[in-house]
């Protein structure tokens, strides 16, 4: 199981919990874990986030691995100019 | 995905860090360059838009006969030429393009002509009757918040909006962790104060412009100007329900960017044209046009609420945020939100940013969306507080810095930043102690950025001669070119000289994401690298040919294959010149070619110092000299990375002091030309000095880190410490114009 963060407003989705645990050992299977887990969720996942994977912001790329001891937290879609 | 775990930092550079001439240079001082609008094409028709006249009104009819019976005029379209449907992705981008039902902001464009000249054209948009029913609008964003305002778009709202709340917001998002309160409860003094910053311009100097051709057969091509032109095709593909692969697209030159030209305007309007006229249609925007209805940042009202000891440590932080982006949803409140205390090291920290529409037009990115303004509030009150307590405000930042470690305010664990540096650097250099005249003041801020990566393709083509020419996919606009050409010489070990750097069209390469998120020098850099490394060991194979040797017995060194040692057997050294002379008898022509979702981009920090003199009797604040510090990883051609810091820095200074958007009670944008919205020239400027600092960004072999967004960060807040230092008024509201500093200085009490 892998923990993730999430940030504060979606807390409504999950229970009040900023701190989820799902079964994933790459980012596809974070994003399909936390949709079947908290179908609450499912409309911000499909609006799009990013994910920071020990500190490094991670947007596409299903398959950057995640060790279960990776810290992983949620974000909005990060946009630049 | 493209993290490098082994930056060749150690590594000493031959071109990296050097200053080469720009390749682009000779063409843009002899006016050579093609820009947007210098493109021509035979049988080629002139496009005007018709624009809304309201902040907002029902379209009630359109009745364009009498202009269609004009000579002259060979097409007009209105919505009803899009597609009824369109993917949900570019069903606001559409609107914002040609109105649909409701014109949404002055400036919306409700229909557009072709015509065989702009005289022509003109006079047919006289000729559209357009039947409006006016609405009533909102430009503020406080206003737009009531219960009580007109609401654009009822429905829109995500579920992330607590019920109740009024109409036009439409996203809420909250970041942080811990408990402000128990960190308020510990703190000396807390202080609590509201901001607002205006609308401001991207303010590039070339305005949008296309040229667009539609063949019958369904073939059409699109030159513009643009800061991704892969984007304008799946775009415009998508609103006019045509294939990607039918449209080619060709990025002009770009007289800047800085995030406004990361959508569309005119493009789909220009194809539209092009398609039923049966003839290329050119448009180009004037500055009123680019004022009001391309896309400036938003708006902004903020709560800040920050608690700290009296030795400077920061125990709670709070902040609100309320971003309007115009007339559809996408403020970049998030990014506000995310970043506002992001340069700090906090137990307890909240920030909740709230999405706004209002009868603007639809907001586009500016230069580290969002961060800037969330940046003035927060930095403006650890600078109160750092004042109040006596404290040197570069301690008290340091203090409290982010490093590695530090859980970062939007959630995750920074890895190796460079933050901290920026600090020292700042309170070492000469600047931060040079004495301060009478009435002058200095004041110092930090900022941060994300930074990213993206989709990027790059093809190294090696040329009989022993030239090589590197294709790109992304406009450049900071002069990524010449550090592109630099990289790729570097690696293969030739001069500068030898490769040339071209932008090639969405055939000729696959998907490039836009030129935004600082990502260029560090994304399309990285796959540059591969593909000259892709190219050498085709370069080694083919010599191992030569040799009759094993290609893993021949290494890349100094522009040429050699032996990997004696065991290889003795061969005199084959150039770059030599490999590809005999290209034809060794297998072919040589390239190297990669593409890449290049993430993992790292973060970045800056500081600023600037010193400023108030004129008492004018409230004219002048800037007396500044400072940037930032960390640039590894600056490939350090002129430009100055360039960065500079530009960024003039920006944020024309935020601080003169520039917003003004509009009338009726809705209508009062100032839409550069006599009215001032942008900084030359004569009201010193001279940018700039600190680069090189820690090096393990995620780039070369440990580049991104530099084009961060430099627009600190300026807003850094000059309002600094005015606060020179004439003891903080001034809250931006910009912080003549007028308004003239006030403050009368009212002679801090705050306005």
């Amino acid at each position: 199981m892998v923990k993730v963060r999430i940030w504060g407003s979606l807390a409504a989705f999950t229970g009040d919990r900023t701190e989820v645990e799902v079964e994933a050992g790459n980012l596809r299977e974070l994003l399909d874990g936390l949709a079947a887990d908290f179908p609450g969720l499912r409309p911000q996942l499909d609006r799009g986030v990013s994910v920071a994977i020990d500190g490094r912001v991670y947007n596409d790329s299903w398959f950057t691995p995640i060790e279960p001891d990776s810290e992983v937290v949620l974000l909005s879609r990060l946009k630049g100019g | 995905m493209a993290l490098d775990k082994n930056p060749e930092t150690a590594r000493s550079f031959k071109l990296v860090g050097t200053r080469p001439l720009r390749p682009d240079g000779i063409d843009k001082v002899t006016g050579r360059a093609r820009f947007g609008a210098d493109m021509s094409a035979p049988g080629m028709l002139v496009g005007r838009v018709l624009r809304s006249p309201h902040a907002h009104a029902r379209i009630v009819s359109i009745d364009t006969s009498r202009a269609e019976a004009l000579q002259g005029v060979k097409a007009i379209v209105t919505r009803a030429d899009f597609p009824a449907e369109v993917p949900e992705a570019v069903a606001d981008i559409l609107d914002n393009c040609m109105a649909g039902r409701t014109a949404f902001y002055d400036g919306h464009a409700v229909a557009a002509v072709a015509a065989s000249s702009a005289a022509v054209a003109r006079k047919a948009l006289k000729l559209i009757e357009v039947t409006y029913e006016i609405l009533p609008h909102v430009t503020d964003v406080d206003a737009a918040m009531r219960p009580d305002a007109p609401v654009l778009h009822p429905g829109r709202a995500d579920e992330s909006v607590p019920e109740g709340t009024p109409g036009n917001v439409i996203s809420r998002v909250q970041y942080g962790h811990g408990d402000p309160e128990t960190g308020f409860a510990e703190a000396d003094r807390v202080v609590e104060r509201s901001f607002r910053t205006a609308a401001t311009h991207q303010g590039y100097i070339e305005p949008h412009a296309c040229l667009a051709t539609m063949g019958a057969d369904g073939q059409a091509d699109l030159w513009c100007c643009t800061q991704g032109h892969y984007m304008v095709r799946g775009t415009c593909a998508a609103i006019l329900g045509i294939e990607a692969g039918q449209l080619r697209v060709t990025a002009s030159e770009i007289g800047g960017g800085f995030g406004g030209k990361t959508t569309v305007f005119l493009e789909p309007v220009a194809l539209a044209l092009a398609r039923k006229a049966g003839r290329p249609v050119k448009m180009v925007m004037s500055r009123e046009e680019v004022l009001r209805a391309s896309g400036p940042t938003a708006s902004t009202s903020i709560d800040v609420k920050i608690g700290m000891t009296k030795d400077g440590r920061i125990t709670g932080a709070a902040a609100e945020l309320r971003y309007q982006g115009g007339a559809y949803p996408g403020s970049p409140v998030e990014m506000g939100t995310m970043s506002a205390f992001a340069p700090y090291d906090l137990k307890n920290v909240r920030t909740v940013g709230w999405d706004v529409v209002t009868n603007r037009p639809k907001q586009a990115a500016y230069r580290a969306p969002g961060a800037p303004m969330a940046a003035f509030a927060v930095e403006s009150v650890v600078d109160e507080l750092a004042r109040g307590f006596g404290l040197d405000p570069l301690d008290v930042r340091l203090k409290n810095a982010a490093r590695e470690g530090t859980r970062s305010s939007y959630g995750p664990t920074f890895p190796a930043i460079g933050l901290e540096a920026t600090l020292r650097a700042a309170k070492d250099h000469p600047h931060w102690s040079a004495p301060l005249g009478e009435g002058q003041g200095r004041g110092v801020a930090c900022g941060f950025w994300f930074n990213f990566g993206g989709d990027t393709c790059v093809s190294l083509n090696v040329n009989p001669d022993g030239t090589v020419s590197l294709s790109e996919g992304n406009p450049d606009i900071g002069g990524s070119r010449a550090s592109m050409t630099m990289m790729a010489a570097e690696e293969l070990g030739i001069p500068y000289e030898q490769v040339r750097t071209v932008i090639a069209d969405t055939a000729s390469l696959g998907q490039n994401e836009v030129t935004d998120g600082s990502r260029v020098t560090f994304a399309v850099g990285l796959a540059t690298i591969e593909a000259a490394r892709a190219a050498k060991r085709v370069m080694c194979e083919r010599a191992a040919m030569v040799w009759g040797i094993d290609p893993e017995a021949v290494i890349w060194e100094d522009g040429a294959a050699k032996p990997a040692g004696p065991n290889a057997g003795k061969f005199e050294p084959m150039t770059l010149a030599d490999i590809a002379a005999i290209a034809s008898n060794t297998g072919g022509p040589i390239a190297g070619h990669h593409e890449v979702n290049a993430e993992g981009a790292g973060v970045s920090f800056g500081t600023h110092i600037v010193d400023t003199e108030i004129d008492r009797d004018t409230g004219a604040v002048k800037i007396l000299r500044y400072t940037v510090f930032q960390d640039a990883g590894c600056a490939v051609h350090p002129a430009y990375v100055e360039g960065q810091f500079q530009g960024g820095a003039v920006q944020g200074i024309g935020w601080a002091l003169n520039e917003e958007y003004i509009y009338g009670e009726d809705g209508v944008l009062q100032n839409p030309g550069f006599l009215d919205y001032r942008v900084p020239v030359a004569s009201d400027l010193p001279m940018i000095d700039t600190m680069i600092l090189e820690i090096p960004n393990p995620g780039h072999p070369y440990g580049v880190r991104g530099v084009g967004e961060t430099p627009i960060v600190p300026p807003l807040a850094a000059i309002a410490n600094s005015v606060a230092d020179a004439a003891g008024i903080r001034m809250t509201d931006l910009p912080m114009s003549p007028p308004k500093v003239l006030a403050a200085l009368q009212a002679g009490a801090a705050g306005n």
